[in-house]
């Protein structure tokens, strides 16, 4: 991919998105949500949400809204992901590593299906 | 925290949280001074001398009005052991700018680390903050001072609806940091 950099090269981004229609906003399909208080970026968030980005960058996704926010509390359990996908309900994942959001990129997602292995149940919320 | 550039995000997510709505974050590596200078200064909510006080020592007072937690602290011990040292300049309604101050050739100094991507998840994470990056790079014996702005506002001027979680726009701002960054660094 050549590198973009100018305005003018952003222009033609948005006019070629909003010539394919490819827009969907407001409301993406699935929202994650990392937790980034000083824990959550001692543990290795930001590497985290970075292979989210990563991730959406390579395959191309346009439903799908990433955001950081503060401490959730889970110290032991950082990096903490929330992931909702459409009408379903919220899932918190705990110890997300880059490698653990690529699976949950694929088996959650994009599958359909949640990746117990580093669920966080409810009773610990 | 490992890196200069965690340090970064940990302190702008303490702007975010004092509700700014414009934050600059400032790294000047300077080889003529031997000097790394790295600040965050937002238009939040501000501090004033008492709260200064709690968030740089987080062991004299107890722990009831702040949500800052150890990042201050552990940055100013960083810095102090660079021959280096932590300023906090805030007033209640004027927002907070917190400086580090590092010898660049410290033997303990930690590594600049990641810029791009702190920079990049901020900006995506955060599309409802105005933010303002700046890289400065002034070599050693010759050449002039090379610096590398990033301003979110004209990128989101020109993305209308087009949300900054678009993959070709998170492709454009990854290319931009990163190639902006290295260039002033060459």
């Amino acid at each position: 991919m050549p590198n973009v950099k100018s305005l003018e090269d952003l222009k033609k981004i948005r006019d070629e998105a909003i010539k394919k229609r490819d827009i969907k906003t407001p409301g993406a399909r699935v929202q994650i949500v990392v937790g980034m208080g000083t824990p959550g970026i001692a543990a290795g968030a930001r590497d985290t949400l970075k292979e989210f980005l990563n991730l959406i960058e390579t395959k191309g996704l346009t439903d799908i809204v990433v955001r950081q926010t503060g401490n959730f509390g889970l110290d032991s359990m950082e990096p903490v992901v929330k992931v909702k996908v459409g009408d379903e309900a919220e899932v918190t994942y705990g110890k997300v590593t880059p490698f653990v959001a690529d699976q949950i990129m694929d088996e959650h997602i994009l599958g359909g299906k949640v990746v117990t292995a580093n669920l966080i149940p409810a009773e610990v919320k | 925290m490992k890196e200069i550039a965690l340090h970064l995000l940990d302190l702008a997510e303490n702007s975010v949280s004092a509700h700014a709505k414009t934050i600059r974050i400032d790294v000047r590596e300077d080889f003529r001074t031997n000097q790394l200078i790295a600040s965050v200064e937002d238009d939040g909510d501000g501090m004033n001398d008492e709260m200064v006080k709690q968030v740089i020592d987080p062991f004299t007072t107890s722990r009831t009005e702040r949500k800052v937690g150890l990042g201050i602290p552990l940055l100013k011990e960083s810095a102090e052991a660079c021959q280096g040292g932590l300023k906090i300049t805030s007033a209640p309604g004027a927002g907070t700018k917190v400086e580090a101050i590092f010898q660049h050739s410290h033997i303990d100094r930690m590594p600049l680390g990641d810029l791009p991507s702190t920079f990049l998840t901020l900006t995506l994470a955060h599309p409802e903050i105005h933010w303002v990056f700046t890289y400065t790079f002034n070599p050693p014996y010759k050449g002039s001072i090379r610096s590398y702005e990033f301003d979110d506002q004209p990128i989101k001027e020109t993305l209308g609806e087009l949300p900054m979680t678009h993959p070709e726009v998170i492709s454009y701002l990854r290319c931009s940091l990163e190639d902006g960054i290295a260039e002033a660094r060459k």
